[in-house]
């Protein structure tokens, strides 16, 4: 269905190929705290969807519980939103991909909701390779219960209260590879440049991809000693690659692969071009970004970037083998075999 | 000694051993019974485990048409060592002990009081086929040619149960029909036949079925237009959804390009299970789910949220033996306040008590009505001897003018016509309010779906107004929820006598507690009948209670669940209602409940304080 684009524009206000300003994709004001990385990622979803032209109403937002859940009431307030149970987020947006395959699934989870209470569910989640987007938060910590060391919090992190974590930590992208999700990528609230096209690049993706933001929790982690500080991550962070998103009309620069470049072609004929920034590593080989990644964390670097990525796995829908149209526009007609296929039952059960 | 003689009416049991094909042979015979056109109900005993433990398959013939679950064996088949001591004394005086005989037996085990039939079914294997795999099943046969045999039954229909049962795998057919001929030759070679106990050809049956009830709430959501599919397997549950597959995989595949009209997932677990089937609701598609006890403590958080924030949703939950693990293969009605109440806070659900496979059919398919136009969780309270056992049913009919009823969506169209959208404001006073599915229109119509309070436009609020105002009008949809579902089923009184006393029951309670009433009539004691189909109650329900002076409340758990919550939502004196329980795994019977009622002498003096102890002296009438 075509719809007819709203009517009132603010008249400088910059429109998308389909029409729509900025204003259109935002959400209700945040209640989080003042400088929450939470809310840095919120803009740079806002900023995607706007420079992608997706019609608000072609994304479905899901999240769990916690700060992070929070947020999807922050950006794409035209966009129906379920903020469900906590650690729940993947089992529901299973379901509604299942529903129907046609929008765009964005899932929004913290690093409590998903690496403790909805491990389970991140998991399968993976393995099912939905087509939707899956970002964590992540803070280290419980925000909205006031600062508990999260799963994700790094061994000898130090939190506000003083104490020093002594768990090892949850490296949410690695566990991703490792279960053989198909583009793992790790970014950081802080660095907006390097967020927005792997947001772009993910909502393009055709399968299940995950990102890995660090984002971190002014009000109980943003002290000297925790790892998921502003000035911790910022020093210690190292990208791999710097993304560029190429939409299919446009002529890329570079696309003949060189040892430094890579390129990625998605179903719509977008490319995206990976420049890389560390040569010791092929983004498209599991066994070396695994390296890689292992090889940063001895190094104590927050590695950054699109971090691996895969084309030729199927999805969810395509390994159930379901119709092409969504299973929630089947109507009477498609589903029910009637009273005479009900007959033939009977007889077979005298 | 005297010998049972009946015509058409007894319990044949059959002790095998977990593992050993013996399934599909009693199948075979309960079957051929059916087709003779005798009522019969089998049932299955069985353990969890997979190969190796006692298992049992017990039939009742009943020329009536009374199939609840009776007490006392009249013909044992024991083919298990190691149940068969126990399995002797199970035996009625003057009933027979059918045993293989290929090892002598403990003399001191057979008991003078029945008729032994030792048949060498080992030997006789041996003897005619090679293979120990064959050795192992025809030896079903055998003994299902002799019992046949015993009974007098036509051996031209179970000769054609056999050609049905191996349709397809034709080299099957002979062997299977050989071994059946082998045991029943030995019987009229070694035997005298009981001639007055016996299974005679009738037209009892009509046009019935024979089905368990997990298929048929399979294929209830199969014509109520299931398309997401989301379960982790326990017992009994599993069953219902690998029916549902199997009628999908062959009623909604494209012809032409091969693709699924649904989407079947096994879940990581339960809490999965119902958040995927939460989800596809959410986004439109009718979404399902199945489990047992266990699975209900585990989706009871999920619950409470598509109840809080008013998502569809069905839910089967065939009930086993709990709690905790509890008896995983025996059957048990003992969630109903764990469903009618699960979740935290203020909660309650919709459920629906199926007694056939017939309402397993229909209850299920209107289930995904009712939980659109009502926009909740509808349970439908299915359990392992209805679920897992086959039943005889009136046949499923389809109205072909029906159509799905997807309650209160609006369309693009629709919105654009709406001067205000909000998602929990009640315009038409019925507690029920408009939704919208994701994608409906760029810019009208979308809200965002929480467990927290929220107010009439699905903004997040702590406020206490608006939260209040929602908790009520919750109750007012309740109330409308009230006259959608089904009302009680009265029985015509099987006496023309003012009846003081009521007789209450549901689901698989249903046939023993009529046959109890029978009973129970011919000692002078005359009730009137009600079957509760549904919760929450209705008015009607109410006023049978207040119209009888003592109500018996029959079910099959240890704490009259449905007893309390009668009591609870209907504010009933409690003395009035008395519990007549049996919850040892096994399928209530005519007699428990028979003896029960007898036997309780509290409901003559109202005042007793033990007025549901049925453990009390003597009934005496009055």
């Amino acid at each position: 269905m075509t719809y007819v684009k709203p009517a009132f524009r603010h008249p400088e206000a910059a429109v998308n190929k389909i029409g729509f300003t900025k204003k259109d994709y935002e959400g209700a004001l945040s209640t989080l705290c003042a400088g929450c990385g939470h809310d840095s990622i919120s803009a740079a979803i806002v900023q995607s969807i706007f420079e992608l032209s997706i019609e608000p109403h072609r994304v479905a937002k899901l999240s769990g519980i916690g700060c992070s859940s929070k947020t999807p009431t922050y950006f794409l307030g035209n966009s129906h939103g379920f903020n469900s149970v906590h650690g729940r987020m993947p089992s529901v947006a299973t379901g509604a991909y299942l529903a129907n395959k046609e929008l765009i699934y964005l899932g929004v989870s913290g690093d409590g909701d998903s690496a403790s209470i909805g491990m389970g569910q991140f998991v399968h989640a993976v393995r099912r390779n939905l087509n939707m987007v899956y970002i964590i938060m992540n803070n280290g910590c419980y925000g909205l219960t006031k600062g508990q060391d999260s799963a994700t919090a790094d061994y000898g992190s130090i939190n506000k209260s003083g104490q020093t974590n002594l768990f090892e930590t949850i490296d949410m992208a690695g566990l991703a590879m490792e279960l053989g999700a198909s583009f793992v990528a790790r970014s950081f609230s802080g660095d907006k440049e390097q967020l927005v096209p792997l947001i772009k690049a993910a909502v393009s993706y055709p399968g299940f991809a995950f990102i890995d933001v660090i984002s971190p929790c002014v009000t109980f982690n943003n002290n000297k000693g925790s790892t998921k500080s502003y000035d911790y991550v910022r020093e210690h962070m190292d990208t791999v690659a710097n993304l560029d998103f190429v939409p299919p009309a446009k002529e890329i620069t570079a696309d003949i692969e060189s040892g430094d470049t890579q390129k990625i072609t998605m179903h719509d004929g977008t490319y995206l071009q990976i420049n890389k920034l560390a040569l010791d590593w092929d983004p498209s080989d599991r066994i070396s970004s695994l390296t890689k990644l292992h090889r940063s964390r001895i190094n104590q670097e927050v590695l950054t970037g699109l971090l691996f990525y895969e084309t030729d796995r199927k999805n969810l829908h395509e390994i159930l083998n379901t119709t092409d149209k969504p299973l929630n526009a089947l109507d009477y007609a498609d589903l029910c075999p009637g009273d005479l296929a009900l007959q033939t039952i009977n007889a077979s059960l005298r | 000694m005297s010998r049972i003689e009946k015509i058409n009416d007894c319990v044949i049991r059959f002790a095998n051993v977990n593992g050993t094909g013996s399934a599909s042979a009693n199948n075979l015979f309960a079957k051929s019974i059916f087709r003779m056109g005798v009522p019969v109900s089998p049932k299955n005993i069985f353990p969890s485990n997979i190969q190796g433990l006692p298992t049992w398959y017990e039939i009742r013939v009943n020329e009536k048409g009374h199939l609840g679950r009776r007490a006392g064996i009249d013909v044992m088949v024991s083919i298990n060592p190691q149940s068969l001591a126990k399995d002797i004394k199970d035996i009625s005086a003057g009933g027979y002990f059918v045993y293989d005989n290929s090892k002598p037996i403990a003399k001191e085990l057979l008991r003078d009081d029945v008729i032994n039939i030792g048949i060498p079914m080992t030997e006789i294997c041996a003897q005619n086929y090679a293979d120990p795999r064959q050795r192992l099943l025809f030896k079903n046969m055998i003994y299902v040619g002799a019992v046949a045999t015993l009974l007098d039954m036509d051996m031209n229909i179970l000769e054609k149960m056999v050609g049905d049962q191996f349709k397809g795998k034709e080299k099957l057919i002979t062997p299977n029909v050989k071994a059946l001929n082998l045991g029943r030759q030995f019987l009229i070679d070694h035997f005298e036949l009981p001639g007055k106990f016996k299974i005679e050809q009738r037209h009892l049956n009509q046009d019935h079925i024979l089905i368990d009830g997990n298929s048929s709430c399979a294929l209830g959501a199969l014509y109520g237009g299931a398309t997401v599919a989301a379960w982790y397997p326990i017992t009994p549950s599993t069953s219902l959804m690998s029916a549902f597959d199997d009628y999908a995989s062959e009623y909604r595949v494209d012809p032409v390009t091969g693709k699924k009209k649904y989407a079947f997932v096994q879940a990581e677990d339960e809490l999965a299970a119902i958040g995927i089937a939460i989800g596809a609701n959410w986004n439109g598609a009718r979404g399902f789910t199945a489990t047992s006890g266990p699975g209900i403590s585990l989706m009871s958080e999920f619950l409470g949220l598509a109840y809080f924030a008013e998502i569809p949703l069905v839910l089967i939950d065939v009930q086993r033996g709990g709690p905790s693990t509890g008896m995983p293969t025996r059957t048990q009605q003992s969630d109903i306040l764990a469903c009618a109440y699960a979740s935290h806070g203020d909660t309650r659900h919709p459920l629906l008590f199926p007694n056939s496979p017939k309402e397993c059919f229909e209850m299920t398919a209107d289930a995904f009505d009712l939980a659109e136009q009502l926009q909740t969780p509808i349970i439908v309270m299915n359990d392992l001897d209805l679920g897992m056992n086959e039943h005889s049913s009136p046949p499923f009919k389809w109205d072909d003018n029906r159509r799905f009823k997807r309650g209160k969506v609006l369309n693009a169209e629709q919105l654009d016509n709406l001067k205000e959208f909000g998602r929990y404001l009640d315009t038409d006073g019925d507690g029920i309010t408009y939704r919208t599915i994701p994608g409906t229109h760029p810019t009208k119509g979308s809200f965002f779906t929480r467990g927290t309070s929220r107010d009439e436009m699905a903004k997040y609020t702590e406020e206490s107004e608006p939260y209040l105002r929602n908790m009520d009008r919750l109750l007012k949809k309740w109330e409308t929820i009230k006259t959608f579902m089904p009302g009680p089923e009265w029985q015509v009184p099987l006496s023309e006598q003012s009846n003081e006393l009521g007789l209450l029951y549901f689901g698989t309670s249903t046939w023993s507690a009529i046959e109890a009433a029978e009973m129970l009539n011919m000692e002078g004691l005359h009730f009137d009948l009600g079957r509760i189909k549904s919760f929450p109650f209705q008015d009607t329900l109410n006023d049978f209670i207040k119209d009888h002076e003592k109500v018996f409340v029959v079910e099959q758990n240890r704490d009259g669940q449905m007893r309390s919550l009668l009591i609870n939502e209907l504010n009933i004196d409690p003395a009035k209602l008395i519990a007549v329980l049996n919850y040892d795994g096994l399928p209530i019977t005519a007699q428990y409940i028979y003896d029960k009622i007898m036997s309780h002498a509290g409901y003559a003096s109202s005042n007793s304080n033990n007025h549901h102890d049925l453990r009390k002296t003597s009934f005496s009438a009055s």
